[in-house]
């Protein structure tokens, strides 16, 4: 039997870039910004991507994305559960 | 000293009887409501103790005057409990959830107890999960046939709109004396895990058994110039509920029979339920004696009028004017026109010093009749003095010293914030300096009615007077219209030229221009200039100047720019300093050498234009000073010259009529032809469309080209530097397009971008045979505006036209409630000193603003800096 090829949204082009964050530059991040981490955007567990990169709630999550003004933007989400 | 409170937070709950009765004063037992002498009686809804509401009079129940009662509230016990409208819905859950005999929430206890502690956990971080696990715990609970706890069969309940709940068991109709009973059994913990807080909101307290009477201070009566007395709304309403109340109270005591003591019950819920809300779906509103409905306590707080919108978020206010709008070019586009009236009624509040004592002075003996003049004086006690009741003026005058304030008329220079509604933009509201005009109507200049979108075919308009120094100052820095030239919408000027402006601008710069002596200083004395007034450009046979001269005159010296004029199109097209036709601008160390000024140069809302850039590079100030002279030199111009639009601009002769009509022949001849390969099954599908589409397609593209072409005759017959012509080449008003069709055709008419197709049975109007697809049974124009419309062809433009005015009615409602969602939601955010978007709670909304951290109001077309316009800047004047 041929087995079925998982699809990674990771690997989808328009899927712009995902990482957890290691805790002691998570602080550090979180200091310089001076938020909560739940002032923070929020990424669900249950989102494909969060899923695929093994986040878990409590986590902090870094987007590279590319941006129409800024050319590439980094931008940070707190993993919640759900 | 009293002591300063910080309020924590605000928590909402429902009151419950006993509450209602310790707060109230009094409890309500009669509906009279006055004696035969006409004093309220005790008991009844006007009764004193719920507070004083004439002056003077003292409070039977806080002994205050009418300034300092509070008012109070009464309460009335209901014979029967009712159902409270607000909560039917929670009602409707809590039976449902819940068991008929034990009340427990229909889960087993050990689900109850895990989801409580998970509850528990989420309500203080996770606010909304909180909420998302008490529905699931509710839907999961609603299911249950039997209950787990006490083994009971359940039966389904049923709402019956508005007010009536129904279980299709042996209950059958619920009371709401039963629903009470039944709220009343379910336990605190139950309630804590389906979201409520028992501490202060007891589910049997959504059914009502005493009803607050509110103070009269909340329901005044009115009284008319004939003497009579006219209750409030809420008052009539209330004196309905007693007297329900009363004949139910009646009849059960009597020992009436069921059926009448529950008509009364029904006809008492009614009330109670319109006395709440008078437009609850499946209730008939209860209306006053002249069919108005009552307006009662949810019309009082919901919607436009009511208190949040109509009194919190917006509010009236002191110290404003509206009035009609009109045009003024002489005054400066920084400055607003004020009616002499209207200065003599607002005012500024002045403080005296020993350094203005001498010019206040004269504003008081002047008083509020003369201007300049003054119409309050205030005392440093805080007392308030009223010029127009003062014989000698001059007394006051005299006793003036520092310490005073006094509130002077408006004068020429004071600073004012000026306002169109629709608000849509920041530029709504912009701060003008006055300047007090003769005539009725507020003057603005013609460059600021884009920001504002004014026009002036009755448009009003709403001034406002700043009354401190700190809100003068932010409106001088900040709201002040030369600081709103660019826009931040498209980062290019939203002020700038329009219309007149930019026909004269073109006129006065066209290379056939040449000016004589008088001319040049008539344009030059119309903008108070003063300087050399340059070497003529032409010395013989007489001295002539070039109006690109005069123009340069305002351009500073080091300016250099380049770009394609707005005419620069078709034959005149030019992209290069080789241009015969002028249409290519060129700025060279400040001196206009080629080109015509024209919209692409001097436009309002055109970004990367010369006026674009000159604002850029020498600032605000510059850009107000440079419009200013600039368009009133146009404008002088254009009188100098005439300018103006006849029917002789746009008539066309006869053997132009008869080609387009030729055209317009060979275009049917088409049409026909593709109809009869259509109905011959010849004519091939386009991919991805049915044949039918097809058809459509091909017909329209065949007449849109037809009127392009009779476009193109009627252009050839014209004079193509007429003022029509003049007008939609520079973009100061029309197309050609409008040209067109006023000359030529006016073309195809459509309803949704399709031909106007509906009407009569396969047929438009009865004019035509059933079936006919042909130009003219379809919509098709072939007249002009000149040569007039048959009634047909008026029929159809009509259809056109009604589509527009109808997604104009549309748009605006639906575009002002978008606006006013996304206002709500963004009103609070703000660009922290970090350079992020934070909300009022600290939550970040954006890293950086706009990513870039770039203000769109000081880009050209989003690019914080253009290298190109660099180095054009400093060396375009080599090139
Ligand atoms: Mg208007
Ligand atoms: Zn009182
Ligand atoms: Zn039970």
């Amino acid at each position: 039997m041929v087995k079925a090829h998982k699809f990674k949204v990771t690997d989808h082009e328009l899927v712009p870039k995902h990482e957890i964050v290691p805790v002691e530059e998570a602080i550090k991040i979180l200091k310089e910004l001076g938020v909560k981490p739940e002032q923070l955007p929020y990424l669900r567990a249950s989102d494909p991507v969060a899923r695929e990169i093994g986040a878990k709630p409590g986590d902090l999550v870094r987007i590279i994305r590319k941006s129409p003004t800024a050319g590439r933007v980094v931008v940070y989400r707190y993993v919640m559960a759900g | 000293m009293t002591d300063e409170k910080v309020i924590g937070g605000i928590k909402f709950g429902i009151l419950s009887p006993e509450m209602i009765r310790s707060m109230s004063v009094t409890a309500i037992v009669t509906s009279e409501v006055y004696d035969e002498n006409g004093l309220p009686v005790e008991g009844g809804v006007m009764d004193p103790r719920l507070g004083v509401i004439e002056p003077g009079q003292r409070c039977a129940t806080c002994g205050n005057t009418l300034a300092r009662c509070p008012g109070h509230f009464g309460h009335l016990e209901l014979a029967r409990p009712v159902v409270h409208i607000g909560f039917v819905k929670h009602i409707y859950d809590l039976l449902r959830a819940t068991c008929r005999k034990c009340g427990r929430l229909k889960l087993p206890q050990e689900e109850i107890d895990r989801y409580l502690d998970l509850y528990k956990r989420l309500k203080d971080r996770w606010p909304q999960l909180a909420q998302s696990l008490s529905d699931y715990v509710k839907r999961k609970a609603i299911k249950a046939t039997k209950c787990p706890h006490c083994g009971e069969p359940q039966y389904k309940i049923r709402l019956e709109k508005p007010t009536s709940f129904i279980e299709e068991g042996p209950l059958g109709r619920l009371w709401p004396n039963k629903i009470r009973e039944w709220l009343e059994r379910i336990p605190d913990d139950d309630l804590r895990l389906l979201g409520y807080d028992p501490e202060v909101a007891r589910p049997e307290w959504m059914i009502i058994t005493v009803l607050p009477i509110p103070p009269i201070a909340v329901r005044p009566s009115i009284l008319l110039e004939t003497g009579i007395r006219s209750e409030d709304d809420l008052t009539h309403k209330l004196v309905d509920i007693i007297r329900t109340n009363e004949k139910l109270r009646e009849s059960i005591n009597s020992g009436a029979p069921e059926v009448i003591v529950e008509d009364l019950w029904e006809l008492l819920q009614y009330h109670v339920t319109t006395y709440i809300d008078n437009e609850v779906p499946g209730v008939p509103p209860a209306k006053r004696r002249s069919g108005m409905p009552l307006r009662t306590l949810a019309q009082r707080l919901k919607g436009k009028g009511g208190r949040f919108r109509g009194n919190l978020s917006g509010k009236r206010v002191d110290f404003s004017a509206r009035t009609v709008i009109s045009p003024d070019p002489n005054i400066s586009i920084n400055e607003v026109g004020v009616p002499r009236d209207i200065a003599m009624t607002l005012t500024v509040p002045v403080r005296v010093t020993p350094w203005n004592i001498d010019e206040v002075r004269k504003y008081i003996l002047n008083g509020p009749g003369k201007y300049p003049g003054a119409n309050y004086v205030i005392d440093p006690n805080g007392r308030r003095i009223d010029l127009r009741f003062i014989k000698d003026l001059k007394a006051i005058a005299e006793g003036l010293k520092p310490g005073y304030v006094v509130e002077r008329h408006l004068i020429d220079g004071d600073i004012v914030l000026f306002n169109r509604q629709p608000s849509l933009h920041r530029m709504s509201i912009m701060a003008h300096v006055v300047k007090v005009l003769p005539g009725k109507t507020f003057r603005l200049h013609l460059a600021v009615c884009p920001p504002y979108n004014a026009d002036f075919d009755g448009d009003e308009m709403n001034l406002h007077v700043p009354q401190n120094v700190e809100a003068r100052a932010e409106a001088k820095t900040l709201l002040l219209v030369q600081e709103h030239i660019l826009s931040p919408r498209y980062g290019g000027p939203i002020i700038g030229g329009i219309q007149d402006f930019i026909s004269g601008a073109y006129l006065l710069s066209s290379k056939a221009t040449l000016l004589t002596k008088d001319q040049v200083s008539d344009l030059l004395a119309s903008i108070s200039y003063e300087g050399e007034i340059p070497e003529p450009a032409i010395l013989s046979p007489k001295r002539s100047w070039l109006g690109k001269q005069i123009f340069s005159l305002l351009l500073p010296e080091n300016f250099n720019f380049m770009k394609e004029a707005n005419i620069s199109s078709g034959e005149l097209k030019c992209s290069d300093e080789e241009c015969f036709w002028d249409s290519y601008l060129v700025v060279k160390r400040g001196k206009l050498l080629l080109g015509v000024l024209d919209k692409a140069a001097i436009g309002a809302q055109k970004p990367e234009s010369m006026l674009h850039y000159l604002i850029r590079e020498y600032g605000n100030t510059f850009g107000k000073e440079f419009m200013d002279k600039a368009f009133k030199m146009f404008l002088r111009f254009i009188e100098m010259r005439g300018f103006t639009m006849s029917i002789n601009d746009i008539v066309i002769p006869r053997e132009a009529y008869e080609e387009i009509w030729q055209v317009y022949e060979k275009a049917k001849e088409e049409v026909r032809k593709l109809i009869e390969d259509y109905q011959n099954n010849r004519l091939e599908a386009m991919p991805g469309r049915t044949l039918e589409e097809t058809l459509e397609i091909k017909i329209l593209d065949v007449l849109s080209r037809a009127r392009d072409e009779a476009g193109e005759i009627a252009v050839r017959y014209l004079n193509p530097f007429n003022n029509v012509f003049i007008m939609a080449r520079t973009g100061a008003r029309g197309s050609t397009l409008n040209i067109t069709q006023m000359a030529a055709m006016l073309g195809q008419q459509s309803v949704r971008g399709q031909r106007i197709s509906r009407g009569y049975r396969d047929r438009t109007l009865p004019h035509f045979k059933k079936g006919d697809i042909g130009p003219e049974a379809r919509g098709f124009v072939a007249s002009s505006f000149v040569k007039g419309l048959t009634p047909i062809e008026m029929f159809f433009h009509a259809a056109g036209g009604r589509e527009g005015l109808v997604d104009t009615a549309v748009r605006t409602s639906q575009s002002g409630y978008m606006q006013r969602r996304l206002i709500n939601s963004l009103l609070d955010l703000i660009v922290t000193y970090d350079g992020a978007v934070r909300s009022t709670y600290g939550e970040l909304i954006q890293f950086r603003y706009g990513e870039d951290g770039v203000d769109p109001k000081n880009t050209s077309f989003g690019e914080a800096v253009k290298a190109s316009r660099i180095v054009d800047k400093h060396v375009g004047w080599k090139k």
